[in-house]
């Protein structure tokens, strides 16, 4: 039995974790292929409506990233997305889908190994934790 | 018109062809519904590259375009000016990154040239959602705001002041100078830092076009790029500026000590002082925790001998607003601490020194008269020269501070040429790092000066029969040495300003990981920061010699006059709009905003955008309930497109549940 390899989007933010993304890519930090990103230009602006569509749609988890509290190039779109992601959570969790599979994080334009390694250990989790439960549903 | 979609995929040499079958992705793209042209090319950035996408723009009618490549960080704009250059709107343009986000961080080719076609597909599918959109011009306020006065603060002050350009440079110090009017001599030429620097400090507070606001700081920025409002907040003096005529004799008969912060602790100062006896201004200050009438208590002793009448115990703090076109950060940086470096006694043995405090003791106008004394008075019969404190070293800094071993180098040839040559001195090292211009000459010549330098950082400094012994390990001879020295130098680290996070939040710019405030690009953006309009000279950004200082800070005048002559700055129209016949009116968004940029329109009960104070952050449009609120190239048709395209391009192979019973059915295809 082939392992299972999870597909995780990831909506990042233009000024810190997509920064933080080239980075580790510079310095040649190698990752696990899983995890694609979406460039926004804040997490404040990640509708919830597109993390639900990216969970029915065949993902098995969603990465939400932006800039470190109070360093948010726009003041304060991080908190704004820390509030949506955790209603969001607790209402994935009512309908069936584990909480885990949707993580916020909050990684700096400077911190390219951080990313590396959530990356890395969130493939890690969500193999873990196999295929979405919501994907049977969506090709139903 | 149906969208003619054109793909270009780069092998950006081999950095990507090395991993992502470059040509294969081309031929993927062309299966994509609305692709009519997809080619690879060796470097998309190129002339013929991008020559390329403009034939094809002009003779194939490709009206949308992806191009897979390195970075949109990069990149982007190269490629929208192509698209522009070719009569096409520059929004019509989707970059997707397989460099840096696949082929140097995928281990396996063939799961980077997977991933590749997903980034592709999402790229091409979001493409097609792409609207015409028009940059808007706005006007760039011809004045410049320099935060910092030491010699990078100074250098672009005077540089940008020279092109006829209004200044305005704020000091929070009552002087500026900064940590150079500190310095004795500079290496490796040896001239005295005063003299070379008092006259650009002079030059700043005579250049008419130069608003110097010393003992001021900067607390609130608002605006964007060309339109900064900055509010500055200038500390009560206590001396009428205007009234002051620096005689001086109002700081001979104030009864209060301090020790002086200028002098690093060595000596003391009046409660009024002047900061630095070549302070600009010359205008004393009274420090009002310590003097007697400001704390209540019965003096005025100042006041009465003031023959201008200038003192003013009743002068108030004011906060004034500046307009400005541009910034330059010159925050500089501070020294570390090594107090809580038990190992090496400082603060507990009175003969270990700072750098900086041995640079006010070779200062003519420092505490000993330029003298290198000991407390007792007594010139030093041998010196020990520890490198390195806290630089280099994974419990403090693991950045190299850059000036520490020239400065040391220096002190060696002070030390023989004041106090005598048969004065011992021991430099104790990591690697000696001369790396300027007459560096490597000036270490030659020390060399030959009859210095003893030691490879190994010292493992402490202890007292012993009365005298200071430095214990370390000689890692060239591999043993280990006890050296009895009657003085300790300790060349301690530089360091980011201990407010610098402070700073970064009030002018919206980030900080490294060691804490430096974070340029655009490492090698080729080392000015300018991710914020328009805002630049960095100097010790801000990284540890720095003067000559690098100064450089950094005239390529950072340089940054801010080419806004300042240009006149005009094309503002980004990926803003907010919100669509009045979906509005509900609820005003969810108008809290929401974080620059006050919504207002609700009574009349019609709707939310309404000011597009000139949006920043286009989409605070709104992530919560509308009603989706009226949406960011113009990030919205909801696009960001859906773009996960579409990510998740269905490629069918995932099916994958057994580990423990299931049954297969799940595959992924959609």
């Amino acid at each position: 039995m082939s392992q299972f390899e999870p597909t995780i989007v990831a909506f990042v933010c233009n000024w810190c974790t997509y920064t933080a993304a080239d980075l580790a890519g510079t310095s040649r930090m190698l990752q696990p292929y899983n995890v694609k990103l979406i460039r926004m230009m804040c997490t404040g602006m990640v509708d919830p409506k597109y993390i639900i569509r990216a969970l029915l749609s065949g993902a098995d988890a969603v990465l939400v990233s932006g800039c470190h509290p109070g360093d948010c190039h726009y003041i304060n779109g991080n908190y704004k997305a820390r509030r949506r992601v955790k209603l969001l959570q607790e209402m994935l969790a009512q309908f069936g889908i584990d909480q885990r599979r949707l993580k916020l994080t909050w990684i700096g334009a400077s911190e390219g190994n951080d990313f590396a390694r959530t990356v890395a250990e969130l493939v890690e989790e969500i193999r873990a934790l196999g295929p979405n439960e919501a994907r049977a549903v969506a090709t139903l | 018109m149906p969208n003619r979609i054109g793909v270009y995929v780069c092998h950006c040499g081999t950095n990507i062809a090395g991993k992502v079958d470059s040509p294969g992705v081309a031929e993927f793209a062309r299966s994509l519904p609305g692709v009519v042209v997809s080619r690879d090319y060796k470097f998309m950035c190129s002339d013929p590259g991008q020559d390329m996408i403009i034939e094809d723009i002009r003779n194939h009618g490709v009206n949308r375009v992806v191009v897979a490549s390195c970075s949109p960080r990069l990149h982007e704009k190269t490629f929208q000016k192509a698209c522009a250059r070719a009569g096409l709107n520059p929004f019509h343009f989707q970059m997707t990154c397989i460099r840096e986000h696949v082929s140097w961080v995928t281990r396996d080719p063939q799961e980077a040239t997977r991933k590749a076609k997903h980034l592709v597909a999402a790229a091409v599918a979001r493409v097609h959602w792409h609207e015409d959109l028009y940059s808007r011009k706005e006007r760039v306020h011809p004045d410049v705001l320099v935060v910092g006065g030491g010699i990078a603060g100074i250098q672009a002050a005077l540089d940008v002041a020279r092109s006829g350009h209004r200044v305005h440079l704020v000091e929070r110090a009552p002087s500026i100078g900064g940590h150079m009017a500190q310095f004795d001599k500079t290496f490796p030429t040896l001239d005295c830092a005063a003299c070379i620097s008092t006259p650009k400090m002079v030059a700043v507070a005579q250049d008419p076009n130069i608003h110097l606001l010393t003992w001021s700081e900067v607390t609130k920025v608002e605006g964007f790029v060309g339109n900064y409002t900055v509010t500055v907040h200038k500390k009560p003096r206590y001396v009428d500026e205007d009234r002051c005529t620096g005689c001086g004799l109002c700081l001979e008969k104030c009864p209060t000590k301090v020790v002086s912060e200028f002098e690093e602790g060595l000596t003391s100062r009046r409660a009024i002082y002047r900061y630095s006896p070549q302070s600009v201004p010359s205008i004393p200050v009274i420090d009002p925790e310590h003097c007697r009438t400001l704390t209540g208590k019965k003096c005025g002793a100042c006041q009465k001998l003031c023959p201008s009448g200038a003192i003013d115990y009743g002068q108030t703090a004011q906060d004034f607003e500046l307009e400005v076109g541009s910034i330059i950060l010159a925050t500089g940086f501070d020294t570390l601490d090594p107090a809580p470096m038990t190992q090496y006694g400082y603060g507990r043995y009175p003969e270990v020194y700072t750098s900086l405090q041995f640079e006010r003791m070779n200062n003519a106008v420092g505490p000993t008269g330029g003298r290198i004394l000991m407390k007792d008075g007594q010139p030093p019969r041998s010196v020990a020269i520890l490198h390195c404190v806290g630089s280099r070293d994974v419990n403090h800094h693991e950045y190299c501070s850059r000036v520490c071993c020239m400065y040391a180098l220096k002190y060696d040839h002070l030390i023989k040429d004041k106090v005598g040559h048969a004065t011992r001195v021991y430099n104790f090292y990591i690697d000696l790092r001369c790396f300027g211009k007459g560096y490597e000459e000036f270490l030659r010549r020390v060399q030959e000066e009859d210095v003893t330098f030691i490879r190994g950082r010292p493992a402490e400094v202890v007292q012993e029969d009365g005298r200071l012994v430095v214990v370390a390990e000689d890692t060239l001879a591999g043993i280990p040495v006890r050296v009895p020295v009657d003085m300790v130098v300790l060349c301690t680290a530089m360091q980011p300003r201990a407010d610098a996070a402070e700073t970064a939040r009030v002018f919206g710019i980030s900080q490294g990981q060691d804490g430096f405030f974070l340029e655009e690009h490492p090698k080729l953006g080392p000015v300018s920061t991710a914020t328009d309009g805002i630049f960095l000279a100097g010790t801000c950004q990284a540890p720095r010699d003067i000559p690098d200082a100064v450089a950094h800070a005239s390529g950072a005048a340089a940054q801010a006059l080419a806004l300042a002559a240009r006149g005009t700055v094309e503002i980004s129209p990926t803003v907010s709009t919100i669509d009045p016949d979906i509005c509900t009116g609820c005003r969810a968004c108008v809290g929401l905003c974080a620059y006050s940029a919504i207002e609700f329109d009574a009349r019609r009960g709707v939310a309404v955008v000011n597009q000139a104070m949006c920043k286009g952050c989409g605070s709104c449009a992530g919560h509308c309930p009603s989706g009226a609120a949406r960011v113009r190239h990030f919205n909801g048709r696009q960001v859906f497109a773009e996960l579409e395209g990510l998740l269905e391009a490629l069918p995932q192979p099916p994958t057994p549940r580990p423990g299931a019973d049954t297969e799940p059915p595959a992924a959609k295809a």
